[in-house]
């Protein structure tokens, strides 16, 4: 059976692929999904005493202490979910090869300072690294995307180091090296291609991770600037009124928890699938 | 004699890692785009006041010349004063560690009471319906962000069901929700690593040899296989203070509990930056602290381990 049926047939992990596929589709079109602007601060949002309205059939899911529109700011706050997540993990995943790649195949006391390095970053708890790297650069978009990767690459060298220094160990590179390969060569045909099935489920596994920590720094008020519509802001922004109007935490948190959900059971199919090691223990 | 060998090189390790620590903690506090100085000289003073000042700090010395003052200092607990409370750190720090080791010590007994039972059940029912719903179930756990579970617990047993306090700290009461927040959370990872350390003991031939006696399963599983596969799940929690300590500052803020994790909180919101550095210097000596002992105590939980 091909990968991509036994894919389809897990039914987690078609269920977390239908979720990504109906949130980065929700990201696209949100002008033409979203039934109002996500910035509009209607009259009629607020109750005369000024707070927020539960969910109706005017507003879906409610709205906001500003009289907004939550699944307008919902469908638009995907798209700051799934830029920071993606773009977060993929600069990660980038880093943490180059470097896992180089501690494992330089060895030595380079690839030796490099996984020292590693070890330091570790040491570090992420959120707090990620808190103290936010204070000092205001946060923007992309600056959030760069705190969450450089708090995150160290998992991935970690790994990457581990499989690069076990191949490069390996007979059939030896045999390559014994008839006179060069290291680019060795590098790039004979050790990269094995990385890729690692590379490949980083990249979706570690997305549940950077929407999740994009989600609790917004949270902590250190996220991306209000008005831009963010789901950890949104409950961040709502969390003194939650008691009198808990829809506002309800939806944002249940959209977190999905698309981190997703990418997790995907991510850990994947890793069943790609890993002959892992092969019959699931 | 080797046991001694592998301590000492540890050790070792352990501290050139705390040395760095102090390094990026130091360089960090220099990317600061606030002046301490200006900060404290206030906005009248003059240039002349400034300078002194900043004589008066060191703060005009060579960079290493600081950095080698700077550790100085820490070693003698100096952390350094904030700038909005006007109060040492390391008092700071202190005064609120008791509340961060009581939510500690909630957290890691709900993450092993949800965590261990959970991965028991998973890898006896392995491949099976049971097996699949308790993995789901821990994704979610893992999946949910912790300060929306914390909201929700408090949506539902404080406010609708009035069985605990609103948040605050003082009673075991108020304990409950913020542990069983960290609980839910932690606790999937928990109930995975114990379902992997499981099968891995499921297959050893002991068991097989139990299971030929004739011995029934739940006293294989519970007996014979619990006791060898639960010890490096429970090592873990060495390796576990990052999670933590990430985790506190969020539930921390959720349920107003006076620990580190609000005062590292509080210090972000006026970027009080001796403060967040100060914390990020605990929680770091912490998390180290605790992947050495995890380190210490695995050999001794499992002797194939063991250098020889």
């Amino acid at each position: 059976m091909s990968l991509f049926r036994k894919f389809i047939k897990n039914r987690t992990a078609f269920f977390g692929a239908v979720v990504i596929a109906g949130i980065i589709l929700a990201a696209i079109f949100a002008p033409v999904i979203a039934p109002y602007d996500p910035y509009e601060q209607f009259f009629e949002g607020l109750t005369l005493e000024g707070a927020p309205k539960p969910p109706s059939a005017n507003y879906w899911l409610g709205t906001d202490l500003l009289g907004r529109d939550l699944l307008s700011r919902l469908i638009y706050g995907a798209r700051t979910s799934l830029i920071i997540g993606v773009v977060a993990n993929g600069v990660a995943v980038m880093i943490g090869t180059i470097f896992g790649v180089l501690g494992g195949y330089i060895g030595g006391w380079i690839g030796g300072a490099i996984m020292r390095f590693t070890d330091l970053m570790m040491a570090f708890p992420a959120l707090l690294l990620a808190i103290a790297l936010a204070a000092i650069f205001s946060p923007s978009l992309w600056i959030v995307a760069l705190v969450i990767a450089l708090v995150n690459w160290v998992w991935v060298a970690r790994i990457i180091y581990a499989q690069t220094k076990s191949l490069k160990e390996s007979e059939f590179i030896e045999s390559v090296r014994s008839i006179g390969a060069a290291w680019p060569r060795i590098l790039f045909i004979h050790i990269l291609p094995h990385l890729i099935p690692t590379i490949f489920v980083w990249s979706t596994l570690g997305i549940s991770t950077t929407v999740l920590l994009e989600a609790t720094l917004s949270f902590l008020g250190i996220g991306v600037r209000p008005p831009t519509p963010s789901w950890g802001g949104i409950i961040f922004e709502s969390q003194s009124y939650f008691l009198d109007a808990p829809w506002l935490v309800f939806f944002p948190g249940i959209a977190i928890l999905l698309l981190a959900l997703s990418f997790n059971l995907v991510g850990d199919t994947l890793r069943d699938l790609l890993d002959p090691t892992q092969r019959g223990r699931g | 004699m080797s046991t001694l060998k592998m301590l000492i090189k540890r050790l070792a390790a352990s501290g050139a890692i705390i040395i760095g620590i102090t390094m990026i903690a130091f360089l960090l506090s220099f990317l600061i785009p606030a002046d301490p100085v200006r900060m404290l000289a206030g906005r009248s003073a003059t240039q002349e006041t400034v300078e002194s000042i900043r004589h008066e700090l060191g703060l005009d010395q060579p960079l290493p010349v600081q950095y080698i003052k700077y550790l100085n200092r820490l070693a003698h607990g100096d952390l350094g004063r904030s700038y909005k409370q006007k109060t040492e750190v390391a008092t700071l720090i202190w005064s609120r560690l008791p509340a961060t080791l009581w939510l500690m010590a909630g957290a890691i007994f709900f993450e092993l009471l949800i965590g261990i039972p959970a991965g028991i059940y998973a890898s006896a029912k392995r491949g099976q319906r049971g097996d699949k719903t308790a993995m789901v179930l821990s994704f979610i756990g893992v999946s949910a962000p912790q300060f929306v579970v914390g909201l929700l617990l408090l949506y539902v047993f404080a406010n609708l069901l009035n069985l605990f306090p609103l948040g605050g700290y003082g009673s075991f009461l108020h304990l409950v929700l913020p542990a069983v927040t960290l609980g839910i959370t932690g606790g999937g990872w928990y109930s995975r690593m114990m379902r992997s350390s499981m099968i891995d003991v499921l297959q050893q031939d002991y068991i097989r040899t139990a299971r030929a006696k004739g011995l029934g399963e739940p006293k294989v599983v519970l007996v014979h296989a619990l006791r060898n596969a639960v010890l490096p799940v429970i090592a873990m929690i060495g390796l576990d203070i990052g999670f933590f300590m990430n985790g506190a500052v969020v539930v921390e803020s959720v349920f107003g509990w006076p620990g580190i994790g609000q005062l590292a909180w509080q210090a972000i919101q006026v970027i009080d930056i001796p403060v967040i550095m100060g914390v990020t210097l605990v929680a770091a000596l912490s998390i180290v602290i605790g992947n050495f002992l995890a380190d210490l105590v695995m050999p001794l939980i499992d002797p194939r381990l063991r250098v020889r």
